[in-house]
């Protein structure tokens, strides 16, 4: 569904990516892991559009990314979860949600979706006339995924959902991520939370300065003696 | 060695200026040019460091005015008037000055405090019309023949443009002072950070209202030299945000990062303005102001830091390439 | 102190100001929110539009409805266009350097307008009856340019909260950034606020030209107070620029009626610049 070949991407002189190549199936829920400044939210910007891809392809369902303006991304069936949620704070929770089916394909079925969206999570049914700015971590995080869901997407890019969270409500996102997968969509995700995120996903890749170090299963690399050591500490 | 020698041969062709006969209509042209530079580098003084101010006309009609008005209603010289006049122009930076400072305003913020500054004062000249003359202006009162040393009246204008000489050379002396001081190092690094700068012990406060003040008195300065020298003061060609933006503007067009720039700035849009004027006549009011505010936006757009900072960078890659030679004089000629 | 009139009437009467100011700021204020620019030139928008109402209604006999409606869409495209040609080069650069493009701006429009109709005063030569309530005179023209604002005003906060388009424009003056994300074309956004921006000055220009006569430096006596009030509800801030209108306008009023008009502004913006020590971020602004 998703695929990157050998994609190079940098900040002014800095470059962030080297030559990363990954692919996502479709159904599949994929997770990139790696140490603080590894560039995984960099790979998860690159594509969604908002830095550009200095060297190398990028494809969606065949189609390449390269040639479409950031904000037409989106229409192809990428939505992104930003890192720290990064949801209007002076906007209520359903004016965000308002924010997530914007592009034209989705804004003829935002009562529907928005229905999908309540079921799937009454606290924002309960909240939806109050600042987003106002929720809680666990109810933010929960209304940036609905706002992901809006626009109808095929495949969610997810960047560290679980970051800043109490360790229950960890849980909860994570639950949610589980649900998310049931209910069909593909889910690429960024995570910190190694040894929890392993047992979401179905396979993985380690980004460490910008290269992908290895993949493989969740279970390979649940089993990997250095990723093991280096990151989840037993 | 050759821009110092070029610099003596520059300032003594300016000095020769007065005694080989020019014609009285360039005389007045090169004293306008002299004046106002002097007033556009007292701005840039300030400007440089990222204290852009929209309200220099305050300072300037202060300036003018005290002048003026001392010697009309108090028969004050203006030789007493004219400190008078920077010594309140000084007063009032402190005073809006220091708690702008003290408070952090900042860009957009000092920009438009300073411009209700510049309104508060041309709109106080107009509301005191009974001493003022309002918005008709002001006219100092003529002394004895026209010429006196102690009510500064001149009726020759070589005597005027070796006082604008004087002024505008030690209006450039004063920008190389605060140049090569501390306080250029201290302010450029404030203007950029101001935490930073204060970590490694500038005193940001003081070290910003020092060159404020300093600013403003200059300015005034200006303004009183200006008000003795055509003898008619307007609340609108001497404060208010006409005269404050234009300020601005012909200092940023000719560049506020070199001593030169801001008197470049007073060149260029004096020999414009009278260029146009004479070769469009003044049946076409506007065509020039019209094209002048074209190059304005276009200075802004792709020469932000003025034509003579332009050329500088111009010649500095130049020299530094040396193989770009052709294609730089072309680029030159396109931009002038 | 003993009851007045005439006081009363001042106050009403600044409060009729104020709805126009309020109209205003807002168009300011939108730009300045969505986009991050101050357009120093923004008051001679609407002097071009009040040049617009009066050309055609008093040349070409164009009902003053129809070349108010003319005005509005003829500014909008000229936000548009200053936008599109002026800001959109310099967006990435220092904000102080786009300040100063738009007064390079407001020189041009000034001269321009100098140049096609002269440094005379103009007025459309139109006579709209005095209102007399209780021993107090009110000009019809300020009662309808008060009413037309608040239309304005409520039309665009519909257009806002209900739309997407609207939303849209908000949610970029909370986080520009992201925008890309949600499929928003900020560029698209950017042109389309500068349009609406530009919309209402033409709305405003069709209003003031009722009351004022029109000259190339009209916008300069109204300019000014526009900034004030924006900076004074917390640039960007709409609620408060609204507020900001109304309590500069009754300082203009009330100290009009005191002393001079002049007065009354000298007062106002001494206000203003005392406010700016004392709640640099506004009325109603918050902090950062």
């Amino acid at each position: 569904m998703l695929e990157l070949r050998s994609v190079s991407a940098r900040y002014g002189s800095f470059q962030a990516l080297f030559d990363v190549s990954l692919d996502v199936r479709a159904g599949e829920a994929v997770a990139v892991l790696g140490p603080n400044g590894a560039g995984k939210t960099t790979l998860l910007r690159v594509i969604s559009g908002l830095l550009p891809v200095a060297a190398g392809e990028l494809t969606m369902e065949g189609r390449s990314l390269l040639d479409l303006p950031p904000h037409r991304i989106i229409e192809t069936g990428i939505a992104h979860v930003l890192e720290n949620r990064r949801l209007f704070p002076r906007m209520s929770v359903e004016e965000n949600l308002k924010m997530g089916a914007f592009i034209r394909g989705a804004r003829a079925r935002f009562r529907e979706r928005l229905d999908v969206v309540y079921e799937l999570f009454p606290r924002m049914a309960e909240r939806r006339d109050q600042f987003a700015g106002t929720l809680s971590g666990g109810e933010q995080q929960m209304c940036a995924i609905g706002r992901a869901l809006m626009s109808g997407p095929k495949i969610l890019l997810m960047d560290e959902p679980s970051a800043g969270l109490a360790p229950v409500i960890v849980e909860q996102v994570f639950g949610l991520v589980d649900r998310l997968r049931g209910e069909g969509y593909t889910v690429l995700i960024v995570e910190q939370n190694v040894q929890q995120v392993l047992q979401l996903v179905d396979r993985a890749y380690l980004l460490e300065v910008g290269s992908i170090k290895t993949s493989g299963s969740a279970a390979e690399l649940a089993a990997d003696e250095t990723l093991r050591r280096a990151y989840i500490g037993i | 060695m050759t821009g110092r020698r070029l610099q003596y041969a520059g300032l003594a062709v300016l000095v020769a200026l007065p005694f080989v006969g020019v014609p009285e209509y360039y005389m007045h042209i090169l004293v306008l040019i002299l004046i106002w530079g002097f007033v556009y580098t007292a701005w840039a003084i300030m400007g440089r460091f990222g204290l852009v101010s929209l309200g220099h006309g305050a300072f300037l009609g202060i300036g003018a005015y005290t002048v003026a008005l001392a010697w009309n209603l108090l028969g004050l010289t203006p030789w007493l008037g004219i400190p008078l006049g920077v010594g309140l122009a000084v007063l009032v930076a402190v005073v809006i000055g220091y708690p702008c400072f003290r408070f952090r305003v900042v860009g957009h913020y000092f920009a438009l405090v300073t411009l209700a500054l510049g309104e508060v004062v041309r709109l106080t000249i107009v509301a005191l019309r009974d001493h003022t003359g309002g918005s008709l202006g002001l006219t100092p009162n003529r002394y004895g023949e026209g010429t006196s040393l102690y009510a500064l009246q001149f009726a020759d204008k070589e005597v005027f443009y070796v006082i604008a000489l004087l002024l505008w050379l030690a209006g450039i002396w004063i920008w190389r002072r605060v140049d090569a001081s501390m306080a250029r190092f201290a302010m450029d690094a404030l203007s950029e950070d101001e935490d930073a700068a204060a970590s490694v012990g500038v005193h940001v406060t003081a070290q910003k209202l020092r060159i404020t003040m300093l600013s403003a008195a200059l300015t005034a300065l200006g303004g009183g030299v200006y008000a003795q020298y055509l003898l008619y003061v307007n609340p609108g060609t001497v404060s208010g945000i006409g005269v404050s933006l234009q300020i601005v503007f012909a200092a940023i067009a000719g560049g506020m990062f070199t001593a030169l720039g801001p008197t470049v700035g007073a060149m260029i849009t004096i020999v414009l303005a009278e260029t146009l004027r004479i070769a469009i006549g003044t049946e076409v009011i506007g065509l020039d102001t019209t094209i002048y505010g074209v190059m304005l936006i276009l200075f802004i757009i792709f020469l932000p830091k003025g034509v003579l900072g332009g050329l500088i960078e111009l010649y500095e890659r130049r020299t530094a390439g040396g193989a770009g030679a052709m294609a730089g004089k072309r680029e030159v000629g396109g931009g002038a | 102190m003993v009851f007045d009139i005439y006081l009363l009437e001042a106050i009403i009467n600044g409060l009729l100001l104020g709805g126009v100011l309020a109209l205003l700021a807002l168009g300011l204020n939108l730009i300045f929110g969505v986009i991050d620019v101050v357009w120093i030139s923004y008051a001679e928008l609407v002097m071009a539009g009040m040049y617009g109402v009066y050309w055609l209604y008093a040349f070409f006999g164009v009902p003053l409805v129809l070349a108010a409606l003319i005005a509005i869409f003829g500014v909008a495209v000229l936000g548009f266009l200053v936008h599109y040609l002026v800001i959109s080069p310099i967006l990435g650069k220092p904000p102080i350097n786009q300040l100063l493009a738009t007064g390079g701006l407001l020189f041009f429009l000034q001269s321009f307008a100098t140049l096609l109709f002269g440094v005379e005063f103009r007025n459309i030569g139109l006579r709209l009856p005095v209102i007399e309530l209780w021993d107090m005179y009110f000009s019809f023209a300020r009662i309808l340019a008060f009413a037309a604002a608040l239309i304005g005003m409520v039309s665009l906060y519909v257009f806002l909260k209900r739309t997407f388009m609207g939303t849209a424009i908000r949610a970029v003056a909370q986080d520009r950034e992201i925008m890309a994300t949600m499929g928003v074309n900020t560029r698209q956004v950017y042109l389309i606020t500068s349009a609406i921006g530009g919309g209402l000055a033409g709305l405003a220009a069709g209003l003031l030209v009722l009351q004022y006569d029109v000259h190339p430096a009209v916008g300069l006596s109204f300019g000014p107070i526009t900034f004030m009030i924006c900076v004074l509800g917390g640039l960007g801030n709409l609620l408060g620029g609204f507020v900001a209108a109304f309590i500069m306008s009754q300082f203009i009023s009330i100290g009009g009626f005191y002393l001079d008009l002049e007065w009354g502004y000298v007062i106002a913006f001494v206000f203003f610049i005392v406010m700016m020590f004392l709640r640099p971020q506004g009325i109603l602004g918050r902090r950062g």
